[in-house]
C-alpha cells in the first residue's frame, strides 16, 4: 500500500507534478542531446578518419613510424595482404607506398605526403573516390595522374588538368622531380587532409622515386566494424608474430596511429556527461524545492500517520518512493522524448553548413548526425535514479521532524 | 478495572523563558468503557491532556499508565507502535488521507498492524456499515460531507481494536444533524462494543450525552462528575448466569 499511495501522492497535484516532470524531461532531453550531438560529430570524425585516411590498422616498418622515410620498407606485401584478407571482420586491404614531399604550381609550392596507390584496391579500403568534387578518380594504366584536395588546389591556384610538380628524395637521397596532371579534386570533412595529401598512382611513384618492386611503406586495412579493430589486430600480430618479433613490421590500430582522436572523442564525452551531471543536480534542487512544499502542505496529514501510528521508517520511505515516483517519471518521459528527437535527427541530419568552415578545419563534418548508445541511456537512467535517492533524503527528513501533536492541529 | 492513569502529570510549555503551566498536576483515572467528555474554555489543557494520554506528547513530569503500562518510558518509536496497537484518534480536521477511498482510509491502519487481507476486508466492510457508510466505501474524502468523512474517522479508530478512543474535538466542524448522527454511531459502539470514548470539546451537544465530564481550568481538573441517570450500567457476567 505504501507504493500506492505514493504514487497516488504524486498525482495529487497534478500541475505542479507535471511541472517538475516536464522540467526533469526538458533538462534531460537538452542534456541528452547535447551529448548525442557532440558523440555524432567525434563519432563521424572518427569514421569518417577511418574510411579516408588512416583505416582501423596499418601495417609499417618499425623505422618508419620513427622518422617516416620511404627507406624503411615491408617487403613482400602481397603475401602480407592475402593473409590478412582471410581473417573474418576484414572489408579490404591494400598497400601504398609514402613519401613526404613538395609539391609546386606556377604560382606556389606546399609540403605534402605524396600516396601511391593502387586505385581499385583502394576503393576497398578509403572512401576518396566518393569525395571527388572535381574530375575523376585515379585511373589504372594511365600516366602521372594526380588526384588533390580541393584545399591544395585552391591554395596553388590550379585546376583540373593543370600540371604541377613533385619535389621528393628518392631511395638514395637525391632530390628528383616529377610532372603530374590533375584528374580529380577531392573534399573531405578535414581541410587539413585535403591541403596535405595526394595521390598518384603506386607504379608512378614507384618509378619516380626508385622504390623497389616487392616492397612497400604501408598496409591498410579496413574492418566491417570499427569495435573489432583490436579482436582483429590481434589475430594479425599472432600470425605474423615471428616478423614483428623481428622488428619487421608493426601492426597499430587506428587509436595507436592517431591517438588524440580517441582523447577528444573521451574528452567530448566527459564534457557532455559533467554537462548532464550539472543539469541532474540543478534539476535535484527543484525536486527538493517541490517535495518540501509537499511536506509543509501536508503537515496535518503527516501529523495524523504519525499519530496513528505509522513508523517514522515507514513515512521516511512513503517520502522517498513518492520523490523517486516524481523524478523517474520525468526521467522515463526525459529518456523517451531524447530518443524520438536524437533517432529522428540521426536520420533527418543537422546541417551545420553556416559553420562548416570553421569545422572542417577542425576535421569536422558540416553535417551532424547525433548518435547516442544505448550504454549512455542505462548511464543516464541511473544517474537519475541516484539524484532522485539523493533528492528525496531532505524532504523525507524533513518530515520525520514534524511533532505528531502540533502536526495535526495544524491551521485548525 | 482503570485502562487509563495518569499520576501527577505536568506538562510545561517554554519552561526556560516564560513558563507555561498547560497540565498542572492532574491525577485521573479513566474505566473500561467510559464515555468521557474533557471540558473547558479554549486554552485550559484540554488537547493537551489528550495529547498526553495517546502518547503525542510527553509530560514534563508526571506518568501515565494504560492498562499498568507506563507511557512515559516508551522510546518515540516504541510508543509509535504502542498507538497503533491500542489507541484510536479522531481529530477535529478528520486527517484523512484524500488520495484514498473511505474503505482504503479504514483498511490502511490494520494494513500497518499487518492483519491478512481478508480479515482487513471483513472489518472494513463492518465499521462502514457501523457508520452507515458501506454504500461510500469508495468514495474518496473529497466526495464526502463533513459529517461522513468524521464517520470515516471514527471507523478508522476503531478499526484497530483499541482500548480507547482520544477524540479531539471531534464535532467542533460538523452541523447539528452531522454532530447528532456521529453522536449516535459513537454511543451506539459504546454501548454494543463497550468501546471507551474520551473527547476533548467545548460542544455542548457532546457535554449533553457525555457520561462523565471532566473540566479543566488553567491546566487543573477543577471538577468531575459523572453522571449518574445516564451511566452505563456494567454487566457483571456472574449476575447474567
Amino acid at each position: 500500500m505504501l507504493f500506492s499511495i505514493a504514487w497516488k501522492n504524486v498525482w495529487r497535484n497534478k500541475l505542479r507534478s507535471l511541472i517538475v516532470i516536464l522540467s526533469i524531461s526538458l533538462g534531460l532531453l537538452g542534456g541528452l542531446f547535447y551529448l548525442a550531438f557532440a558523440n555524432g560529430m567525434v563519432q563521424h570524425q572518427i569514421d569518417a578518419t577511418i574510411k579516408t585516411q588512416i583505416s582501423n590498422i596499418q601495417l609499417h616498418n618499425p623505422k618508419y613510424m620513427l622518422d617516416n622515410e620511404v627507406k624503411y620498407t615491408i617487403s613482400s606485401p602481397d603475401s602480407i595482404i592475402n593473409k590478412i584478407e582471410e581473417i573474418k571482420g576484414v572489408r579490404g586491404v591494400t598497400s601504398r607506398i609514402k613519401s613526404t614531399a613538395m609539391v609546386s604550381s606556377a604560382i606556389t609550392g606546399a609540403g605534402i605526403t605524396i600516396i601511391g596507390i593502387n586505385p581499385v584496391k583502394e576503393k576497398n579500403v578509403t572512401n576518396l573516390y566518393k569525395k571527388i568534387i572535381e574530375g575523376t578518380y585515379l585511373i589504372p594504366g594511365k600516366k602521372y595522374q594526380i588526384f588533390i584536395g580541393q584545399k591544395l588546389a585552391d591554395k596553388l591556384k590550379v585546376k583540373v588538368r593543370s600540371k604541377i610538380v613533385i619535389a621528393a628524395l628518392d631511395m638514395s637521397g637525391n632530390i628528383i622531380y616529377g610532372a603530374f596532371r590533375i584528374v580529380g579534386i577531392f573534399k573531405t570533412e578535414s581541410t587539413n587532409f585535403d591541403l596535405s595529401n595526394v595521390f598518384v598512382l603506386k607504379n608512378d611513384l614507384r618509378k619516380l622515386i626508385g622504390f623497389p618492386a616487392k616492397q612497400t611503406t604501408e598496409i591498410a586495412v579496413l574492418l566491417n566494424d570499427n569495435n573489432q579493430t583490436n579482436y582483429v589486430a590481434n589475430k594479425i600480430k599472432k600470425i605474423f608474430s615471428k616478423a614483428i618479433s623481428e622488428k619487421k613490421y608493426e601492426v597499430e590500430t587506428w587509436v595507436e596511429i592517431q591517438p588524440a582522436l580517441k582523447l577528444i572523442n573521451e574528452m567530448f564525452i566527459q564534457y557532455s556527461m559533467i554537462f548532464l551531471i550539472i543539469i541532474l543536480v540543478a534539476l535535484s534542487f527543484g525536486i527538493v524545492n517541490t517535495m518540501l512544499m509537499a511536506i509543509m502542505e501536508r503537515v496535518r496529514e503527516l501529523g495524523m500517520l504519525m499519530a496513528i501510528g505509522m513508523s517514522k521508517m515507514k513515512i521516511f520511505l512513503m517520502i522517498m518512493l513518492e520523490t523517486i515516483f516524481l523524478s523517474i517519471t520525468g526521467g522515463a518521459a526525459g529518456l523517451f522524448i531524447s530518443w524520438i528527437a536524437i533517432t529522428i535527427t540521426h536520420k533527418t541530419g543537422i546541417d551545420l553548413s553556416v559553420v562548416s568552415e570553421g569545422l572542417n578545419a577542425l576535421g569536422y563534418s558540416s553535417f551532424v548526425h547525433p548518435m547516442l548508445g544505448l550504454t549512455y541511456y542505462i548511464l543516464i537512467g541511473s544517474l537519475v535514479i541516484v539524484t532522485a535517492i539523493t533528492s528525496s533524503v531532505l524532504p523525507a527528513r524533513k518530515a520525520l521532524k514534524l511533532n505528531p501533536a502540533e502536526a495535526v492541529r495544524q491551521n485548525v | 478495572m482503570s485502562i487509563i492513569t495518569t499520576k501527577n502529570l505536568e506538562k510545561i510549555y517554554n519552561e526556560s523563558i516564560v513558563p507555561v503551566h498547560a497540565i498542572n498536576n492532574i491525577s485521573l483515572s479513566f474505566e473500561k468503557g467510559e464515555f468521557t467528555a474533557i471540558v473547558g474554555p479554549s486554552g485550559c489543557g484540554k488537547t493537551t491532556l489528550l495529547n498526553l494520554l495517546g502518547g503525542l506528547d510527553k509530560p514534563t513530569s508526571g506518568e501515565v499508565f494504560i492498562d499498568g503500562i507506563n507511557l512515559t518510558e516508551f522510546s518515540s518509536n516504541k510508543i509509535i507502535n504502542f498507538r497503533l496497537r491500542n489507541i484510536g484518534f479522531v481529530f477535529q480536521a478528520y486527517n484523512l488521507i484524500p488520495v484514498l477511498t473511505a474503505k482504503e482510509n479504514v483498511e490502511f491502519i490494520m494494513e500497518l498492524q499487518g492483519i491478512p487481507k481478508q480479515k482487513r476486508e471483513e472489518r472494513v466492510v463492518h465499521l462502514l456499515e457501523q457508520v452507515g457508510l458501506k454504500e461510500r466505501m469508495n468514495n474518496r474524502p473529497g466526495e464526502l460531507s463533513g459529517g461522513q468523512q468524521q464517520r470515516v474517522a471514527v471507523a478508522r479508530a476503531l478499526a484497530s481494536k483499541p482500548k480507547f478512543v482520544l477524540a479531539d474535538e471531534p464535532t467542533a466542524n460538523l452541523d447539528s444533524t452531522s454532530t447528532g448522527n456521529l453522536l449516535d454511531i459513537m454511543l451506539k459502539l459504546n454501548e454494543m462494543e463497550n468501546t471507551t470514548f474520551i473527547f476533548a470539546t467545548h460542544d455542548s451537544r457532546v457535554m449533553k450525552r457525555a457520561r462523565r465530564i471532566i473540566t479543566l481550568d488553567d491546566g487543573k481538573v477543577v471538577q468531575d462528575e459523572n453522571i449518574k441517570q445516564n451511566m452505563k450500567k456494567q454487566v457483571n457476567p456472574a449476575d447474567e448466569n
